[in-house]
């Protein structure tokens, strides 16, 4: 089965065709914001990031950095540094180099302040929004889209009805050939075992074993037993019985097929199907994260309700429940709680949440994309 | 018509109930061509689950397709399954 993108110089596949002006730390990021909104046709990324990193930490901004600017959704991207920082464009622009990403880049130090950068980067954005014109939908097969998979503001639901219909999205989109990736490791806890009898190799699952026990051992670090206090004493009360029923209730949503990498955050997998990310549960960096990790776009589930987009990519809203639904419609993309309703199946949503997938590859907006939502922030571990 | 309860799996030998259930209603759960029809020997609370078919002592509690713990007690279908008649293989730690 096919969807309707773009193939890019860079051999990259893309669902969305942005111009990204996209700041190399927070110093410059209102000028980058200022620039994108003179341009009609762009998309900025304003983040956290960009100084104050040092070793593993720096390479991963690095690395995310570069997933973002150099994605298949972007045509195009616009630099904007300040000129001092850690992440110096020419960090960014040496990798976009070795895939042919097109790329320009401003310095607000050395391009005339504010209104200089404005005015450089406006004319240098305004091109590359023409250059992109130029690009056109052709057929691609599933087997070269990624999916992102995600949940956030969770209920008891969650792993009842939108969790384990994603799972059959998951399982489908794989058996087409693709690839899904989904995350958030210190939920995975006391779900070691049954994950890693799941990896398609030893080392696979020494893999799942050491994210999961690294998680843990960074929450034991900061003063934080989570495996002790799980399920909690309400957990308990809405009816699970165990870490692991509580643990698959998210993880369900990756569907049943063998686990066949793990990637660290922003980290882009060698293999196809169904992916780990090692990365955190905070919902805006691991979509970041996920993106950069190539995913094309991201469907998230929620019960307790969640607006979030992201700059670069459609991500599908997923209610667990018809209340929700009921509140927040303009923002949900599939209500999963028609399962609840007796007017539809696990199946049922599964297929649709799939449609919708295929649909919003091939150029349909989600909500979160026609409501304008692009948040957007990058994981990192420490500043010095 | 809403159904009572949900089948999240065909390996599952557990349903987990969508409202509050009582003892003596009959609840038929189905996925994928698999139907299953089990009569409820206890009040099952919403969100907590029932045997659908009899779990032996130390035998896997199965939802999601896996082993969400092991039985302590001897399970016979429309029982409520919970922490008293069930344990996580990783132990608990609030006991």
């Amino acid at each position: 089965m096919d969807f309707q993108g773009y193939r890019r110089k860079t051999g990259k596949v893309g669902i969305r065709n942005h111009v990204l002006v996209f700041p190399t730390i927070v110093c410059s990021s209102e000028v980058a914001r200022m620039i994108s909104e003179k341009v009609p046709g762009t998309v900025y990324a304003i983040h956290g990031a960009g100084c104050g990193h040092i070793g593993d930490d720096k390479e991963k901004v690095i690395r995310t950095m570069v997933g973002i600017c150099g994605h298949g959704n972007v045509a195009g991207v616009l630099l904007v540094g300040n000129g001092c920082e850690v992440i110096q464009p020419d960090l960014i622009t040496a990798e976009l180099d070795k895939i042919g990403q097109r790329y320009e880049v401003v310095i607000v130090q050395e391009d005339g302040g504010t209104p200089g950068c404005i005015e450089k980067g406006t004319k240098l954005a305004q091109q590359m929004v023409e250059e992109a014109k130029r690009a056109k939908r052709e057929s691609i097969p599933l087997s070269e889209l990624m999916l992102g998979l995600e949940c956030g503001g969770s209920d008891a639901f969650s792993g009842l009805t939108a969790n384990p219909s994603l799972g059959i999205t998951a399982d489908k989109l794989i058996a087409e050939g693709g690839t899904a990736i989904f995350s958030e490791t210190t939920e995975m806890l006391g779900c070691e075992h049954v994950l890693a009898r799941r990896a398609t190799d030893e080392q696979v699952a020494q893999d799942i074993y050491d994210a999961i026990s690294a998680a843990e051992a960074r929450a034991m670090s900061g003063g934080e037993d989570i495996r002790g206090t799980q399920p909690s004493p309400g957990n308990i009360k809405g009816g699970l019985s165990s870490i692991e029923e509580k643990s698959l209730g998210c993880i369900r949503k990756g569907g049943g097929t063998p686990i066949m990498q793990v990637v660290k955050y922003s980290e882009h997998p060698e293999r196809k199907g169904l992916i780990i990310m090692d990365a955190t549960a905070a919902d805006v960096m691991n979509d970041t994260g996920l993106l950069a990790s190539g995913c094309h776009l991201i469907v998230f589930t929620t019960g307790r309700g969640t607006p979030v987009g992201s700059p670069i990519a459609p991500v599908l809203k997923v209610s667990t429940n018809s209340v929700l639904y009921g509140k927040m419609k303009p923002n949900i993309d599939v209500n999963a709680g028609v399962i609840v309703d007796g007017e539809g199946t696990l199946e049922s949503v599964g297929q649709q949440i799939f449609d919708e997938v295929v649909a919003a590859a091939s150029g349909k907006l989600c909500r979160a994309e026609a409501l304008g939502h692009r948040e957007f922030d990058i994981h990192f571990d420490m500043l010095v | 018509m809403k159904p009572k309860a949900i089948l999240i799996d065909t390996k599952d030998n557990v349903a987990t109930a969508f409202q509050e259930l009582a003892k003596g209603e009959t609840v038929t759960v189905s996925l994928a061509g698999t139907e299953v029809t089990t009569v409820l020997t206890q009040d099952i609370p919403f969100g907590h689950k029932f045997a659908l078919s009899a779990i032996g002592l130390h035998e896997p509690v199965v939802k999601y397709g896996e082993t969400i713990g092991l039985a302590t007690d001897s399970i016979l279908a429309g029982r409520h399954v919970h922490v008293h008649n069930m344990e996580s293989q990783k132990g608990r730690g609030d006991k």
